[in-house]
Order: C-alpha cells, then sequence, then structure tokens
C-alpha cells in the first residue's frame, strides 16, 4: 500500500524514476532494474538532471542520456548551440581539473597517510600544504612589490633610479643609524652567531625593514612609490589571507541553524559518517573499530551521567562552581605568572644587548631568551590546562574544547606580551630620551629592523626546537619501547599523533610569520621552506614512531577547526600590526616611512594628492557623519536577518510536529483500509 | 609505460563516455582500468571491458578488503543477473564514480542509504541499524555493544533522524540528516 501512496509516486517521479524499490518479494531481477523500467514509463517527464548525478548503473545511464538527447532534437537552434555549448565548456574545465591534480603538491603522500591513519591526521598534513601555498604566495606578494623594485633600481635595470628625498623638519640626532654590519676582521663564527640572531652582516640585508631607506624609484617615466607599496602590500597579504581562509572554512563547514545539537556530537554524525572509507590497512582498521567502540560507549555513559547532573542538589551545584571559580583563577594566576616572566626576560635581553659582546655565545643564548621562555610556556601551560581540568566536572566533550581554547590563548597572548614589552622599551620615554624623534632613538635607531629580528629569532628557535623534539625525544622513545621491556617503560607507550597539539604549533608559528612580515619582507620565504621541512619530518615521526590514536578528538579532527583557529591568529595579528603602522612613530633614521610621522602617514599624505572631488569623498567616508549611519543600518540588516532566522526556526517546529501527526493519520487510515477489506 | 598501454586499450569514444557518465576524470579512469584488469586472470585482460569479476577477487583490493562494508558495496553496485554480486568493469567505474570526490552530496547519500539497509527494503529499521552499528564496532564478541547500550543508541539515533516517527528511517529523512553532518563528505571518499 505504502508504494501506492501519491507522496510515494511524486518523490518517485523528482528523481527521475529511481526512487522506491518493491521489495524481493515482487521478483524483479534486481533493484536497478526495476528503476530503469520505471524510467521508461515516465520518458514523457524532461529530465532535468544529468545523466552521471542520477543514482544508476552505467547501462541505464546511456539510457536516460540517449533519451536526452533524442528531447533535445525539437527545441530550437539556440537552444542546442547552447547545450553543446555548456556541454564542452564543462568538458574543457575537468581537463583543466585534471592536469592541475599533477601540479597538487604531496598528493601520493597525504593518500597514503590517509590509508593508513585516517581522515583525521589526513586533515592535519592537507592543512600543512595549504600553508605552504599560502606563504608562498605571500613571499611573492611581498617580493614583487617591494624589493623587487628596489633591485631593479639599484643595479639600474630599465633605466631606473632612486630618489632620496632630503628629510625635512627632522633633528639629525634622530637619523643616526649604524648598523654594525661587520666592519674589518671578525671571527667567522661571528657571521653564524649573526645568522642566528639576525644582526651583523644580516642586518643590513633585504631580510629586513632598514635596507629599504629610499623614498621613490623612478623606472624610465614612471614614478613608483616605494612606501605606499610597501604598506600596502602589507594590508594585501593580511586581506589575502583572510580571505582565502574564509573560503575554505566555509566549504567544509554545515550550518545547523535549526537545531541547537551540535552537530559534531549527533549520534547520526557518529554512526552514518563514523567509517572512514579509506581505511586500507588492516591494522588500522582495526583501530578504528576500537576506538568507534569506545566513543559511542562514552557518548551513552555521559549522557547517563547528565541525567545524574541535571539532579544535582543546591549543595552539590554550589560546591562545584565554587570549585570552578577557584581553578579557573589558578589559570589566570599561571597565565598572569607566564606573562610577567616573558616581559621581564625580554626588557632583560633587550637591556644586555648594549652591555658589551664579551662573550659570544652568553650574548646569543641571552638573545634567544625570550624564545626559550615562550616555549617553555607554550609547552607547560597545555600540561597543566590538561591536569586542572579534570576537577572541573565539565562534559568529555566540553572538556576537550576549553581546554584547546586556553592553549590558543596562551600561545597567541605570549606573542602579543614579548611585542607589547617590546614596545614599552621602544617607548621608554622616562628621561626624556625620546623627545626629538618619538621614540627611544638612541636604543633603537631603527625600532622595525629590532621587531623585525626578535619576530626571526623567534621562527628560527620554533623551527630548531620542531627538528630537536624529534631527533632527542620521539626517536629515543621509540626504541626504549621496542627493546627495553621495563614495565614503567611499556605503561608510557608509543607515541600518539596529537594533532591538536601540532595543529597549535603551526598556527603558532604562522602568526609569527604574518605578524613579523612587515618588519622583515622576506619572512614568508624563510616560513615556506621551513613548513616543507616540517611537512617530510612530521611524516617520518609519523610513519616510524607513531601508532594512530586509539581515542580520536573528533572536534579538533575536523578542517574547520584548524580554520577557525588560524583566523582568531590571523585577527590576532591584526592588533599589533595596527598599532605599529598606526600609532607609533616610525623611525626616522631607516626605512622607506622616514618622513612621515607614523608609517600610515603615507596614505593620508597621498590622498592628498588626487583631485579636490576624489579627496573629498574620501575624508567623507571617514568621518563620523558617514560612520555612524552606517553603523546604524548594518545593525539594523543584522536584526532583520536574525529575526528571519527565528521565525524559519518556528516554522520548521511547526512543519515537523505535522509531519508527525500525518504519518500516524496514515499508518490509521492503512490500518482501517486493511480491515474493511478483510 | 603502463598508462599508455592502458589507454590504448580502452577506446576514445568509450573513454569519453565514461568520462561523461561518471564523477572521474580520464586518469582515475585509466588508473580504474589498470587495477581492475589486474584482477582478471591473465587470458581475459584483453577484453576487461567486458568481463565480470567475481565477488573473491574484487575484496582482494586494498580499498575494500579492510573495508567492513564490502559485501554491501558490491551487492549494491553489481548488475549482475545471477545474484552472484560479481563486478564488471562498468559497475567498478560506477562504485568508484560514487565514491569519488567530486560526486555530488545526494548521490552519495542515496548509495549510503543503499549500502546501510542491509534487508533491501528500503527503509533503515532497528534490525538495519543495529547490523549497521556491528559492522562499525567490529567482528568478535567483545566489540559488540552491550544490548542495553544498543537499546539507547538506536533510541537516540531514531529520535534525530526519524522526523515522522513511524520507527524507521526512509531515504529523505537519511538524506536530510546526512547532509548536516560535517564528517560525511570527507569520510564516504574512496580514491584508488
Amino acid at each position: 500500500f505504502l508504494q501506492e501512496l501519491p507522496s510515494c509516486q511524486s518523490a518517485r517521479r523528482r528523481r527521475g524514476g529511481t526512487q522506491e524499490r518493491r521489495p524481493a518479494l515482487l521478483g524483479t531481477a534486481g533493484s536497478r532494474g526495476a528503476a530503469a523500467r520505471a524510467l521508461q514509463q515516465e520518458r514523457a517527464e524532461p529530465a532535468a538532471c544529468p545523466a552521471r548525478e542520477q543514482p544508476l548503473s552505467m547501462a541505464e545511464k546511456r539510457i536516460l542520456r540517449d533519451s536526452q538527447q533524442a528531447d533535445t532534437e525539437h527545441l530550437s537552434r539556440w537552444k542546442k548551440w547552447r547545450r553543446t555549448s555548456s556541454k564542452s565548456w564543462k568538458k574543457a574545465l575537468s581537463e583543466v581539473k585534471g592536469l592541475s591534480s599533477y601540479l597538487m603538491l604531496w598528493q601520493h603522500d597525504i593518500h597514503s597517510i590517509e590509508g593508513k591513519f585516517g581522515t583525521g591526521i589526513q586533515s592535519y598534513f592537507s592543512f600543512l600544504r595549504f600553508l605552504v601555498l599560502l606563504n608562498f604566495i605571500i613571499f611573492i606578494l611581498m617580493f614583487s612589490f617591494v624589493t623587487l623594485p628596489f633591485i631593479i633600481s639599484k643595479y639600474g635595470i630599465f633605466n631606473s633610479t632612486i630618489a632620496y628625498v632630503s628629510p625635512k623638519n627632522i633633528e639629525d640626532n634622530c637619523t643616526i643609524y649604524e648598523p654594525s654590519g661587520n666592519k674589518g676582521l671578525v671571527y667567522f663564527y661571528t657571521y653564524l652567531k649573526d645568522l642566528f640572531s639576525g644582526t651583523g652582516f644580516l642586518e643590513v640585508t633585504s631580510l629586513f625593514y632598514g635596507y629599504y631607506t629610499i623614498d621613490a624609484v623612478w623606472i624610465s617615466i614612471v614614478r613608483y612609490n616605494l612606501p605606499l607599496a610597501y604598506l600596502l602590500a602589507t594590508f594585501a597579504y593580511l586581506a589575502l589571507s583572510f580571505l582565502w581562509i574564509i573560503k575554505r572554512s566555509v566549504k567544509g563547514f554545515m550550518q545547523n541553524l535549526v537545531h541547537d545539537a551540535d552537530p559534531f556530537q549527533s549520534y547520526c554524525n557518529k554512526v552514518f559518517a563514523g567509517w572512514d572509507f579509506c581505511i586500507t590497512d588492516p591494522n588500522a582498521a582495526w583501530l578504528k573499530h576500537r576506538s568507534l567502540q569506545y566513543e559511542l560507549q562514552t557518548d551513552l555513559q555521559e549522557e547517563k551521567l547528565k541525567q545524574k547532573r541535571a539532579e544535582r542538589t543546591m549543595k552539590e551545584k554550589l560546591r562545584i562552581y565554587s570549585l570552578r571559580i577557584f581553578i579557573n583563577i589558578i589559570v589566570l594566576a599561571i597565565l598572569s605568572g607566564c606573562f610577567y616572566s616573558i616581559f621581564t626576560v625580554t626588557v632583560f635581553s633587550q637591556n644586555s644587548n648594549d652591555t658589551g659582546n664579551a662573550n659570544s655565545l652568553v650574548n646569543l643564548v641571552v638573545q634567544y631568551l625570550p624564545s626559550m621562555v615562550i616555549t617553555l610556556a607554550n609547552f607547560i601551560g597545555p600540561l597543566i590546562f590538561s591536569f586542572l581540568i579534570r576537577f572541573e566536572d565539565y562534559t568529555p566533550a566540553f572538556e576537550i574544547r576549553l581546554t584547546l581554547m586556553r592553549c590558543v590563548f596562551v600561545r597567541l597572548a605570549n606573542i602579543g606580551v614579548l611585542l607589547f614589552s617590546l614596545w614599552s622599551q621602544i617607548s621608554n620615554c622616562g628621561t626624556d630620551k625620546c623627545k626629538p624623534c618619538g621614540y627611544n632613538y638612541k636604543l633603537y635607531p631603527c625600532w622595525e629592523s629590532d621587531v623585525g629580528q626578535e619576530m626571526y629569532k623567534l621562527m628560527i628557535f620554533d623551527f630548531l626546537v620542531i627538528l630537536a623534539v624529534p631527533l632527542f625525544v620521539d626517536f629515543p622513545r621509540k626504541l626504549l619501547v621496542t627493546h627495553c621491556s621495563c614495565k614503567l617503560i611499556q605503561w608510557f607507550g608509543q607515541q600518539e599523533f596529537g594533532i591538536s597539539d601540532n595543529v597549535l604549533e603551526i598556527i603558532y608559528g604562522q602568526t609569527i610569520c604574518w605578524i613579523g612580515t612587515f618588519f622583515s619582507p622576506l619572512l614568508p620565504a624563510i616560513a615556506t621552506i621551513k613548513y616543507f621541512i616540517i611537512f617530510y619530518v612530521k611524516k617520518i615521526i609519523l610513519i616510524h614512531t607513531c601508532k594512530p590514536a586509539a581515542r580520536p578528538i573528533r572536534a579538533s579532527g575536523s578542517n574547520f577547526f584548524f580554520l577557525v583557529v588560524l583566523l582568531i591568529g590571523l585577527i590576532l595579528a591584526f592588533v599589533p600590526l595596527g598599532v605599529s603602522i598606526a600609532r607609533i612613530p616610525s623611525s626616522k633614521a631607516c626605512g622607506p616611512f622616514r618622513n612621515f610621522n607614523t608609517s600610515w602617514e603615507v596614505v593620508p599624505d597621498t590622498i592628498l594628492e588626487f583631485p579636490t572631488v576624489v579627496q573629498q569623498i574620501l575624508f567623507g567616508m571617514a568621518s563620523e557623519a558617514f560612520a555612524v549611519p552606517f553603523f546604524m543600518i548594518i545593525c539594523i540588516i543584522m536584526f532583520y536577518f536574525i529575526a528571519l532566522a527565528r521565525a524559519h526556526k518556528r516554522v520548521v517546529e511547526q512543519l515537523r510536529e505535522q509531519l508527525v501527526l500525518e504519518s500516524r493519520d496514515k499508518m490509521f487510515l492503512i490500518r482501517k483500509i486493511t480491515e474493511a477489506q478483510r | 609505460g603502463a598508462m599508455g598501454g592502458s589507454a590504448s586499450l580502452i577506446p576514445r569514444d568509450l573513454l569519453s563516455e565514461y568520462q561523461e557518465l561518471t564523477f572521474l576524470s580520464k586518469q582515475e579512469i585509466l588508473l580504474a582500468y589498470k587495477r581492475f584488469s589486474e584482477l582478471l586472470p591473465k587470458e581475459e585482460r584483453e577484453s576487461a571491458c567486458f568481463a565480470r569479476v567475481p565477488k573473491s577477487n574484487i575484496l582482494t583490493l586494498p580499498e575494500l578488503r579492510a573495508n567492513p562494508f564490502q559485501h554491501r558495496i558490491c551487492h549494491v553496485f553489481s548488475t549482475s543477473e545471477h545474484g552472484d554480486d560479481s563486478m564488471s568493469f562498468e559497475d567498478f567505474l560506477d562504485m568508484l564514480s560514487v565514491f569519488s570526490d567530486s560526486a555530488t552530496s545526494d548521490i552519495k547519500s542515496y548509495y549510503a542509504f543503499r549500502i546501510f539497509d542491509f534487508d533491501d527494503d528500503g527503509t533503515l529499521d532497528r534490525k538495519d541499524l543495529e547490523q549497521l552499528v556491528n559492522c562499525l564496532t567490529g567482528q568478535g564478541e567483545e566489540s559488540r555493544l552491550s544490548s542495553a547500550e544498543m537499546e539507547q543508541l538506536i533510541h537516540n539515533i531514531l529520535e534525530e533522524s526519524d522526523i515522522d516517527k513511524d520507527g524507521t528511517i526512509n531515504l529523505s529523512e537519511f538524506q536530510h540528516v546526512v547532509s548536516r553532518s560535517p564528517d560525511f563528505a570527507s569520510s564516504f571518499k574512496i580514491v584508488l
């Protein structure tokens, strides 16, 4: 009876004759044969979808396509031409797509990792590949707009010359800048030390901001405004990263507007999308079975606990909440301890910069002290957080998320504190030290290069740590576990590939790169090479020392989570850059912004050279008379969409209730009919 | 090389027809041809396009041998009239097309429904869901959920996905719940 209902017939017609197979009792030769028969009955209906999107066997798809083509015979010439041209266009696109799959970096490696370890770990490596590409594009951007014109003009190619504008209204004291670029005979190890700390010979190369001390470049007759290009290239790479990340995250995210249930925690997601069909290794499959069983069992237990939790007495609730507040205070105390230590270490390291180059190695260590303290804080913080959260008695899923958020915050805030302490040193106007120039010109004649050097050191140290940890921790651990049967070591066990830790590590590196590129235009190149090498290092660690995780963390195994945290890093990178560009006076002794108060001033200066009408429009857009009504309109539009979403939600709930009632009516009527028939 | 050799064994018009009727690219079709002909005995490799491979050979593919749904996949995609679940090359291409990256989510969810419907009656009822969960947790007595846990789990699944509350999940409800699942597209994928 159910198959003859009008609703089933219309569903069948809508899908082009492929729905509801008749049960095997009716003796059809396979369900797809029935579909073909139904299809032939419905031939009069024009099938809107292309053949390959229909769930049919190959033979049936051929029949469908031939019937579609037969239908087009009746159409006018215009429609026929349109159809053939769209078909050939789609074919050309697929050819291009096929070719570009050859260009994809590491396609084969990622595929084999996916087969052995599942999609969770594979998404980490795809993410790494994305970052390599992003950094490479940023490097190309900065190089072609900033470094290339400078190099062209320096060597006089294309009849180009450099234009220096003499500084006006600037005291002579501010323009003194003598980088200690290795004058005279020096020991060889000084070069090595300079390579690691960014000073000496490296300071005067195009790696750092101080090299670009020109005001304009004349290429034949065209005047290339280098300061403006520098600033706009910075904004361009920030905007490019922002848009690219958002585009990638939108692709993978399914918005769940109607139901409040968390899409990752839903049982249907775990059961219907639980098995990774790309697993090829029987061992990995066995582990996946284990982990699925464990995950389902814990979720079911947690649900029972939730009911118990809801029935907590007032006294218990009070106890739990006060415990949580107490632990949060401890967390805050730890964080402030971290920040304070980073601050003092940075101040100490900057102050000891001048006091003698007596022992080079000690000096090098002191210079790397902020990086070491930050890495230590990044390592200890998460350990403490995962230990503390056990006492807070949250649901396991919320525990994981809260720990992750705290770790993210620690990592990103550490960079912020470092920069803040640097600025406090640079703008340290204690005893009239910065009166003429606006910043501490005695200690920091070219402060942007100094900040660039700090970012450079952070990046190098991060890279060294990522290389050293497998060498000194992972491989010895694997050797111990395989050869020593001591009980303690066996309990420690083999390394598991912690996806969230690794992801936070590379996001931390990427945030440094974003902040540092303004002060050191060639930093993205170093980041590209760094991530390129890290891919192979991580792959070797994974294959040789790790066992697949027995309990995968679903919330952090998804690509969407990585991109959200990356976006947080990017937005956090906007803040220091905004402060540097707009607030702190640019150094008068070096760099392209010598003749401006702050780096941002080059933009208003350029606008003042535009025709008056354009100037008025642009200044009008930046004034309050425009901004306030604009903001109000945006708020109104947002409220409208929120109200619309709420109304839709209510309608969907009502429709769901109606569906339940209809189904009950249907069953009731069918029962009555069968009774009446008897 | 091997690629060039297999390219000459599929006639060009057949190749472009396969490209039109599936979601696979030319390289993927040629690779599928190569892997499919390796499953055949040497004498039959010339006419691989028209040969049928018995189910036991198909299940030796690394992509399928570790898969708990291997038998269902062979059954769903096979167009054999003898009911022995043997697959021709075109069935093989159909299967790869549905599991490829560029397949639409509609067609993926349709075939997922067919694969999970163990008794082939057009709906996912309690028995189907029970068998599905047992496939996921693995074979063997100690890897199954207890009956109380299974009851609770199936109750939760039906609560989330059964819209008309008739105790079974039909195709529309399945497609609806899967469209909101973030992991489905990335896990329902086989690439050679």
